[in-house]
């Protein structure tokens, strides 16, 4: 029971909610209690730091650690919510060739090693080196998708090469676990037409939803503050996120958020979306 | 409608966060750079400077930052052989 479930998250396309999603999924596993590692594979545009609100507590970094300038332990940095939860910035000044793949796959031992039950990677946009070496050794991947031709057809790019890439599919294991997580989820431009329907992507895509994640302003409100969405209070965004980690950890929950509600009169009077 | 905009306003006031947030981080990356690059190197330095007055080993010499969200604090440890230290 003791063993470690690496879990990528990706999606091909910038600007569709990986960062967002590392921070609020990995703080979740984390409140469920779960002892979970985040780790920034976008070497030289580091951002993870900033969402996870501890960018000023970066001392030492992944690429720190490959080349062994710093140990693991000088390098992770707790995070501000939970016990259970440790952040690995990417280093913001080097190149992506800096992770070196016996490197990276010596500090995921090493973390596995340390008793982390989850290690999320958040991959960088793209399909090149940092993308690649944050699929390669992944176990479970959640596949970041807004509903739209760009990021549903770069999420079956990202697909092809994980079955292609990632050392389950070169060693002929058994493949990595594919989760559909879609995100900016708008059920009233659904409804009127506009927007692509959770069913049509999962339907192009042919993998399980994971969940729906509405677009929501708190997510602006949360980045702002360094927050991760999902410690938001009483927002749409932090319930579905919420869900999300409960259905990753195998108890069934009903989508939520992807209908229009009716809305009452004071919503209405006080301009709730 | 003001009271309206009062009760709405703390939300939007995070822009202001990110700003003094952006703003404390974009300076000290531009002025000191980030200490992931520079530290391995002062630690190379310390080593190689120490070494010219007292033999050390490159494991004696210990760099260790703490950053906390007002103060930054770099702490030197440096161990001297048995033999040195009595000379000295």
């Amino acid at each position: 029971m003791n063993e470690t479930r690496i879990v990528v998250v990706t999606s091909g396309k910038g600007g569709v909610g990986k960062t967002t999603t590392s921070a609020s999924f990995a703080s979740g596993l984390a409140l469920r209690g779960h002892k979970t590692a985040v780790v920034d594979f976008d070497v030289g545009l580091r951002n993870l730091d900033l969402i996870m609100g501890c960018e000023r507590r970066v001392v030492y970094d992944f690429v720190n650690v490959i080349n062994e300038e710093a140990s693991l332990t000088q390098a992770l940095i707790k995070d501000k919510h939970s016990e259970n939860l440790f952040v690995l910035p990417a280093s913001q000044t080097r190149d992506k060739d800096a992770l070196k793949e016996e490197g990276v796959e010596r500090i995921l031992n090493e973390l596995r090693q340390m008793g982390f039950k989850y290690v999320v990677c958040d991959s960088p946009a793209g399909i090149e080196h940092g993308a690649i070496m944050a699929l390669t050794f992944a176990d479970e991947a959640i596949i970041v998708t807004n509903p739209e031709v760009s990021s549903v057809r770069d999420s079956d790019r990202i697909l092809g090469i994980l079955q292609a890439k990632s050392r389950r599919a070169k060693e002929g294991r058994e493949p990595v676990k594919e989760h559909l997580l879609l995100t900016r989820y708008s059920p009233k431009r659904v409804e009127t037409g506009e927007m692509l329907s959770h069913d049509d992507v999962r339907e192009l895509l042919r993998i399980p939803l994971l969940g729906v994640i509405p677009e929501s302003e708190a997510v602006l409100h949360a980045s702002n503050q360094g927050q991760p969405a999902i410690h938001m209070q009483d927002q749409p965004v932090a319930e579905a996120y919420k869900d999300v980690v409960a259905r990753f950890l195998g108890e069934e929950v009903p989508l939520r958020f992807t209908t229009t509600e009716k809305r009452g009169l004071l919503q209405r009077l006080f301009g709730g979306k | 409608m003001s009271l309206l905009r009062a009760l709405f306003r703390s939300k939007s006031q995070s822009a202001s966060v990110a700003k003094d947030r952006l703003q404390v981080l974009i300076a000290s990356e531009r002025t000191s750079g980030s200490p992931a690059d520079w530290l391995p190197r002062l630690q190379k330095d310390l080593i190689e400077v120490i070494g010219r007055y007292v033999p050390v080993s490159p494991g004696a010499v210990k760099v260790e930052m703490e950053r906390g969200e007002n103060l930054d604090v770099l702490e030197i440890n440096i161990v001297l052989p048995e033999r040195a230290r009595k000379a000295g």
